[in-house]
Parts: C-alpha cells; sequence; structure tokens
C-alpha cells in the first residue's frame, strides 16, 4: 500500500527507493540487499515518528482516505452471517445506511451502520454515505427490534453528515434523527457505537448514543465537517486545516478530552494498510465490550446510559446575573 | 389549534440573512424588513414588535419574549450565573487576528448583555406553573454549547422533579463551533432528558422561533409533544444557505420556514405572536389538569412512581 497523503512524502520517497531496488530482482548486489534492508528498517522508524503524533487536520486526511475500510468490508471480514434488513416501512430504503442480522461466533447482534462507496457507482448508490430521514427512520426500526428480540446493537459510524436537501428537509431530517437521540437514550438492550472513519454532526451522533462510545485512531468526531467549521467562523472553507486543529476531534485527542471511552488500535499506517488486522481488533473489541455490558443488569445500565451524556460540557459561574 | 387566518402568505424577507436586531431604543421609527414598510417604533412595540402591514415578526430578545408569555412578575431565573467554559482551548487565528473563544464570549457578553444564549427558570401562565427556557439569538447566535445544553437539561429536570410541564422557546443558528464534539453532544443530553420527561409522563411544549436551524432542530425542539411555531420563521437542519450551497441550486425565498415545516407535517400549529400566551394556557388546561387513571400501568406511570412524592396516579401539577 502506498504513502499517497501530503504528510506522507517522507515515506513515499523512501518507498520508491526501495521498489527501485527491489526491481532488479536476481540482480541485486549483497550489499544493495543490505541497503533494502536498512531502508525498509528507516521507513518503519518514520512511519511510527510521523504517525506517533498527528494533528487533527492529518487524522482527518486519513479518516477520508479513498482506501479506508468502509463498514461493509468490516462486516464481510469479521460476521459469519449477516443478513440485511431494509426500509422504513414509511417511505423508501436508504442505501447510506445498512443494518441487519448478524452472527458473530454463534452470538446474534443488531448492526447499524453507515456506508459510504469507495467508485463512482458506489459512491452514488451509497450516497456517499450520507443519509436521507428515512435511513435514520429505517435505523430507528431496527434498534427497536433489537429490543423487541433483546439483541445488543452494534454501530459503525461513517459519515460527513446528514444530507442537506430540500427533499431531506420536507421529509424531517431534524425530526428523524432527534428521534433516533429520544430512542437511543434509553434503548433497553446493551449498545456500542464505533467511529471507523468519519463522526460528522447529527448524522453521526444519529447512530452514536450508545452505552459505549469508541473511535478506532485515525478516526474523528465533530460537531461538523472542519470544511462548514471554517466557513462559520473563518468565513472561509480555506481555513479547514485550522478548523480541524482548533476543534481537536482526532481520535486520540477526544479521548484525552474524555469524549469517548476508548481507541481502537490501527495498523501501523492505518486501516486501510493492513485492512484485516484493523477487522481482526475491531472484532476482538466488540465481542470483548459486548461481553462486559451484557454483565451490567438493565436498570443499571440504562442509568449509566443517562448519566454518560448528561454529564457531557463544560461550564463556569460568573460573580454575578447580569441587570436585566 | 388551527393556521391562524390573519398569517400572510409564506416567507421573511431575506432568509438568506439573519437581521440584526435593530436598536429599539431612541428610534422613533423602524423599517420592516420584509415590507419594507415604515412603522411608528411606539406602535410598532405596542403590537409586540409584529408589522402592522404585512405581519413580519420581528425577533424578541429573552425577556421580551418572557415578558410576552408569562404572568406578570411571575418568572423566577434559575442559573443565571451559569457562564461557558473554553474546554478546548479554541482559538480562531488568521494572519491579522488571533481570537480566543473566552474573548469572543467577552465580546458576545457585552454587545448583548446576557451571560449566555437561554434564560431559564419557571413562571406561570393564567397562574399555571411551568419550567421554561427562552433562547435568545442575540448571543453568539444562539448556538448550542455546553451551557444551553446545560441549562435546557436543568429546565427538563426542574419539570421533571416539580411535575410541571416544559416549554423551550427555540431560536439558534445550531451547534456551537467554539466547543466542537461537546457541542454536538448537548444533542444527546437534551434528547435523554426529553426522554426522561416523556417516561414520567409531562408534558413538552416546543415553541419554534426565528431561525431556528442545525442541531438545535435536530434534538430538542423537535421532540415537543406539541411543537408550534411563529408565522414566516425559519426553521429547517441544514438552513437555506447549506442547501443551496451544497446542492448547487438557488431556492426560492421563504422555502425553508414555518408555513413549510407545517405543509410537511413536522409541526402543531402556526400562531400568531398575540395569540401564543393564551395558546399556551390552552395547553396547559388540556395536558395538565386533572389526573388520569387510565395511565395506571403505562410506562408514564411506572416511572412517576419512583419519583418521589408522586401519590402514583399521574404526576401532578
Amino acid at each position: 500500500m502506498a504513502y499517497d497523503l501530503e504528510f506522507e512524502k517522507p515515506l513515499a520517497e523512501l518507498e520508491k527507493k526501495i521498489a527501485t531496488l527491489q526491481k532488479k530482482g536476481d540482480r541485486l548486489k549483497p550489499e544493495e540487499h543490505r541497503q533494502i534492508q536498512d531502508l525498509e528498517r528507516e521507513l518503519r522508524r518514520r512511519t511510527e515518528e510521523i504517525y506517533r503524533d498527528l494533528t487533527s487536520w492529518q487524522t482527518v486526511q486519513i479518516a477520508r482516505h479513498k482506501d479506508r475500510p468502509h463498514s461493509l468490508d468490516y462486516l464481510h471480514m469479521i460476521c459469519d452471517d449477516f443478513f440485511e434488513l431494509c426500509g422504513d416501512r414509511a417511505y423508501s430504503d436508504d442505501h447510506a445506511i445498512l443494518g441487519g442480522l448478524s452472527q458473530i461466533d454463534g452470538e446474534t447482534l443488531m448492526f447499524v451502520c453507515h456506508q459510504k462507496g469507495r467508485t463512482m457507482k458506489d459512491k452514488q448508490y451509497y450516497n456517499n454515505g450520507m443519509p436521507h430521514p428515512e435511513g435514520f427512520r429505517k435505523a430507528g426500526r431496527l434498534m427497536l427490534q433489537a429490543e423487541k428480540f433483546g439483541l445488543p446493537v452494534v454501530t459503525l459510524i461513517d459519515t460527513q453528515g446528514a444530507f442537506p436537501a430540500l427533499e431531506d428537509e420536507e421529509r424531517g431530517q431534524a425530526e428523524a434523527i432527534a428521534s433516533n437521540l429520544y430512542l437511543m437514550s434509553r434503548l433497553r438492550v446493551p449498545t456500542l457505537g464505533i467511529v471507523i472513519g468519519e463522526g460528522g454532526s447529527g448524522g453521526a451522533l444519529a447512530l452514536g448514543v450508545t452505552d459505549r462510545i469508541l473511535i478506532m485512531e485515525f478516526a474523528i468526531y465533530t460537531v461538523t465537517s472542519p470544511e462548514s467549521a471554517a466557513s462559520i467562523i473563518w468565513r472561509s472553507t480555506s481555513f479547514a486545516q485550522q478548523a480541524a486543529d482548533a476543534m481537536r476531534i482526532g481520535g486520540r485527542e477526544l479521548k484525552t478530552l474524555g469524549l469517548v471511552d476508548d481507541i481502537i488500535p490501527e495498523p501501523l499506517g492505518g486501516a486501510h494498510h493492513n485492512p484485516r488486522l484493523a477487522a481482526e481488533t475491531l472484532k476482538a473489541t466488540i465481542q470483548k465490550n459486548l461481553a462486559e455490558l451484557k454483565q451490567i443488569p438493565l436498570d443499571e445500565l440504562l442509568e449509566m446510559r443517562y448519566q454518560k451524556y448528561r454529564s457531557i460540557g463544560h461550564f463556569a459561574w460568573a460573580d454575578e446575573a447580569p441587570q436585566t | 389549534m388551527a393556521r391562524e387566518a390573519a398569517v400572510p402568505p409564506a416567507g421573511e424577507a431575506n432568509p438568506n440573512e439573519f437581521q440584526r436586531p435593530r436598536p429599539t431604543t431612541g428610534n422613533l421609527v423602524v423599517k420592516c424588513p420584509k415590507c419594507k414598510e415604515i412603522l411608528l417604533a411606539r406602535e410598532w412595540e405596542k403590537n409586540q414588535k409584529v408589522c402592522l402591514r404585512c405581519n413580519y415578526h420581528f425577533k424578541l430578545t429573552a425577556q421580551e419574549r418572557i415578558k410576552l408569555l408569562v404572568d406578570p412578575e411571575s418568572f423566577v431565573e434559575i442559573d443565571a450565573n451559569m457562564v461557558s467554559a473554553d474546554p478546548l482551548k479554541f482559538v480562531k487565528s488568521t494572519k491579522d487576528e488571533v481570537q480566543t473563544y473566552p474573548d469572543k464570549l467577552q465580546e458576545e457578553m457585552k454587545k448583548s448583555g446576557l451571560n449566555e444564549a437561554v434564560i431559564s427558570g419557571h413562571a406561570l401562565i393564567e397562574s399555571m406553573p411551568l419550567a421554561l427556557a427562552i433562547m435568545d439569538f442575540r448571543f453568539l447566535g444562539a448556538s448550542m454549547g455546553s451551557v444551553v445544553g446545560e441549562k435546557i437539561t436543568r429546565t427538563i429536570e426542574l419539570g421533571l422533579a416539580r411535575k410541571i410541564p416544559v416549554l423551550v422557546a427555540s431560536a439558534s443558528g445550531g451547534a456551537r463551533m467554539h466547543e466542537g464534539t461537546f457541542a454536538l453532544m448537548q444533542m444527546a443530553k437534551t434528547a435523554a432528558a426529553l426522554a426522561k420527561l416523556g417516561d414520567a409522563g409531562i408534558p413538552y411544549f416546543s415553541l419554534l422561533t426565528d431561525p431556528t436551524t442545525g442541531g438545535v432542530t435536530a434534538s430538542f425542539a423537535m421532540l415537543g409533544d406539541v411543537t408550534l411555531a411563529e408565522p414566516g420563521a425559519l426553521i429547517g437542519f441544514a438552513g437555506p444557505r447549506v442547501i443551496e450551497q451544497f446542492m448547487h441550486i438557488k431556492l426560492p425565498e421563504g422555502t425553508v420556514n414555518s408555513e413549510f415545516v407545517l405543509q410537511h407535517g413536522m409541526i402543531d400549529a402556526i400562531i400568531h405572536r398575540s395569540k401564543l400566551r393564551t395558546t399556551l394556557a390552552r395547553l396547559l388546561r388540556m395536558y395538565a389538569a386533572e389526573a388520569r387513571p387510565w395511565t395506571r400501568g403505562s410506562r408514564a406511570l411506572q416511572v412517576a412512581k419512583q419519583i418521589e412524592g408522586n401519590d402514583g396516579l399521574r404526576p401532578g401539577i
């Protein structure tokens, strides 16, 4: 897998050097063999160095990488069986949200995920992971069904945000999101939310009011995309980089701020450098967390969930109230 | 409540721009941004800041709205001293200036005379008690950060503790960027509190005023047992400017507003400013007047029983 992001330029150069040498094949001299080994060691060292302290903006670029695994890639790799459930039973089926029953090591659970596309055609089919109201209503329907059958709910979050077209306003985008927040806050089954790529705005939160919220190491979770934050505060989208860094939206920073419960480590260079390893870690994390959540009595779990969201926020007290 | 007959056809003058609140003292006349009519300030204020010619509803400050809605002298403010912290150490830096979030807050406090974008407390409407939170667009576009989320949640909890109905009058540009993901999570917090209120069988009224957009619309604003709106208010998730930028289209004036959301089934009624207080009084009377024995055994009752001091019949007033 190539290093192709802006800040990965030194890595790409090393990679190129190695590739040129390797092209020689059998004609490699012994000292060139050693050179390759040295270069590879150097590449590894530099990669670790660069990835140790990424800025939020660099994390955004990895989270949006075109080769980054999406929900469906992970489902293929971690589920023994998966049966997709479609439609909101009211208007339509939204492909940007994908959900269904799955079996992992003999255990049944309900997955509700955002799905982005990779090719042009897929992007169109999945609306690039930006849900319409019917998508959120499908998600709500699936979660209620999970509650009915006592199945744990796992959500994989990967969206820029809800789709902002006039048709979505007509069908109640805001109401659809709000209803999901309301519903998830007291769903009577264990719930686990995992941000695997971009966690953007209300469209992400609509699948994210869960008992635990985890984030992959190079994923982001933000109130709105850096571009729109920049256009609101800086009055220009060209300040996206500053906005991303100022809002501190990378996985590691969110963990420091206490906004996520844990980080799921990714392979060196990001999940797209070794999707299979990333999927294995994801699977183990899901199983571990669900096992822990199931131990907690339901009423206690719900009260913990309420307190979790109740306690988020920082404020202070002024000395005196203004004269009104 | 049916649609008010007096409501003029849809539309605010220019939904692409939020009007700055005009100075009301000292000016003899004000100009209506919609019909351009010149109005005598005295008459305009007597008419609750509604244009006498075209019915355009000017924005109200939180204090003005409280005066408009509740019985005189009945409002008691809570959490008045709550102010924003700066969890992200947010800095807006450009070539020429560096502005921290606390700087911005100071500026907004000075400009608006408010501590934050919402005023909360309890009051009486026609002698019936309720907990209420009123947002004020003058403070940083009434964007929702930790304080707005916390004060609204506390208002809901006040309703829960005293078993009185809750009213939130929304007006907001959305979530507050300066607080990043903390701001986003306020949506979850307020919605979760409303779920508790709903389980306890206590009514929640949502009043949408100009403009209500973004994360506020997508959380407590759209979760009302009864959702009312003032005429011609901009109401939406994305808002016209975002839709136009994203979809590369031009929307006709006043597309995403009260009339639009009523037509599409998202709210219950559009109420003229002059009828708001009487309408709320009617709702309070009908939703919360007497004991309702048929709620016995319902989810609402089970929760109500857990709340201290409840007779087990229903959350009383």
